[in-house]
């Protein structure tokens, strides 16, 4: 079956089953449970999630950011939100930036300043953002590439973090 | 004279990057599949050369985009659209609000809800179905902790089944994303003359 094998591609460095995708194991979704069957029928689409993840989070050409400066914007973004558990599941991957995950931390040099403030701009009040805060990025000395790989990585986690508390209350209130 | 769209239409905008795209000639191999250059298919917008600078980012986020909104069965495209249209009237994402207001009233064949929610909003007088799934799209998309168990079992009790749920989390979670590049990156410019 197709679901199946969506299921079983490969996600990250290892093979991933659907239900211990991010998405999935955050939001608690069992295999053999209402939402679980539900998940399985977008098994394709759920798979495709993690590969996301794969490609914002630990991507070959990482640019200016690391997988640990990536890991620990994340692991931020997710703590904005109100997501502890997934905020350290990020958070163990952030090594020596593993700081950043702090959303009270605001940087120690100008150009990490920028970047932090802007992370959390978008992240949480994304209406407010206006042309400024990209010239403000290029002010600091941040390529329009690394501006690209910081607003992807972003809006990744807006959406999984979305995903993952929808499921999450559709299995709460599963009947 | 360019004039950056500042109220919601659904008369969908050109987009100009407030980055510098890849330029296509000097686009690297990898980018290149990423933005699926054919012989035939060469006309690229800003949009996605802009997006081209994270290549491997592009190239998953182009097949999930296309699953999530058109893949078969579950909710209706018109009503994907819906969740599309609340996370970027939340977010104020002026372009994808055109593209996907535009494309509800398309496939409904009906302007009046895309006309309701512009003209008042969360105040706009919808049907009970209509209603669930702006509240629920509006508040995910707002906070995610906003949305609450009420809020599922409002979407049930308009008769959706858990299968569409899952398509109206999915959609409106994807415009979660998608604004946070349409509208950071770049700014919707009127395509009609200045009146």
């Amino acid at each position: 079956m197709a679901g199946d094998r969506a299921a079983r591609s490969s996600c990250g460095q290892g093979r991933v089953t659907l239900f211990a995708t991010t998405v999935l194991a955050q939001a608690g979704v069992l295999e053999n449970s209402a939402t679980g069957t539900v998940a399985s029928g977008r098994a394709d689409t759920l798979t495709q999630v993690q590969a996301a993840e794969d490609a914002v989070l630990r991507p070959v050409d990482t640019g200016r950011w690391s997988h640990e400066m990536r890991a620990a914007l994340a692991s931020r973004i997710a703590n904005l939100n109100a997501e502890p558990a997934l905020a350290n599941r990020f958070r163990a991957g952030a090594g020596a930036m593993a700081s950043l995950a702090d959303p009270a931390v605001v940087g120690d040099t100008n150009d990490l300043v920028t970047v932090l403030a802007f992370m959390d701009k978008v992240a949480m009040a994304v209406r407010d953002v206006v042309a400024d805060d990209i010239a403000s990025l290029q002010a600091a000395g941040i390529g329009d590439a690394d501006i690209v790989r910081l607003c992807e990585l972003n809006a990744f986690l807006a959406f999984q973090i979305r995903v993952c508390v929808g499921l999450r209350l559709m299995r709460d209130t599963s009947a | 004279m360019s004039r950056v769209v500042r109220r919601f239409t659904r008369r969908v905008p050109r987009w100009r990057p407030r980055v510098t795209p890849v330029r296509l000639d000097q686009a690297t191999p990898l980018q290149r599949d990423a933005l699926k250059i054919t012989p035939s298919n060469t006309r690229v917008s800003d949009y996605v050369l802009t997006l081209a600078h994270d290549p491997e980012s592009l190239r998953v986020r182009s097949p999930l985009f296309n699953a999530i909104m058109y893949d078969r069965g579950g909710l209706s495209r018109a009503e994907r659209e819906i969740g599309a249209l609340a996370a970027s009237m939340v977010n104020r994402c002026l372009f994808c609000a055109a593209v996907h207001a535009d494309r509800h009233a398309t496939l409904e064949k009906d302007a009046h809800v895309t006309d309701e929610l512009f003209a008042k909003g969360e105040k706009a007088e919808l049907g009970q179905r209509e209603r669930a799934l702006f509240d629920f799209a509006s508040k995910l998309s707002r906070a995610p902790a906003e949305a609450g168990g009420g809020d599922v079992q409002a979407l049930r009790d308009a008769g959706l089944d858990d299968g569409e749920i899952l398509d109206l989390v999915l959609s409106t979670a994807l415009f979660g994303w998608a604004n946070r590049l349409m509208h950071v990156l770049g700014d919707p410019i009127a395509t009609e003359p200045q009146a």
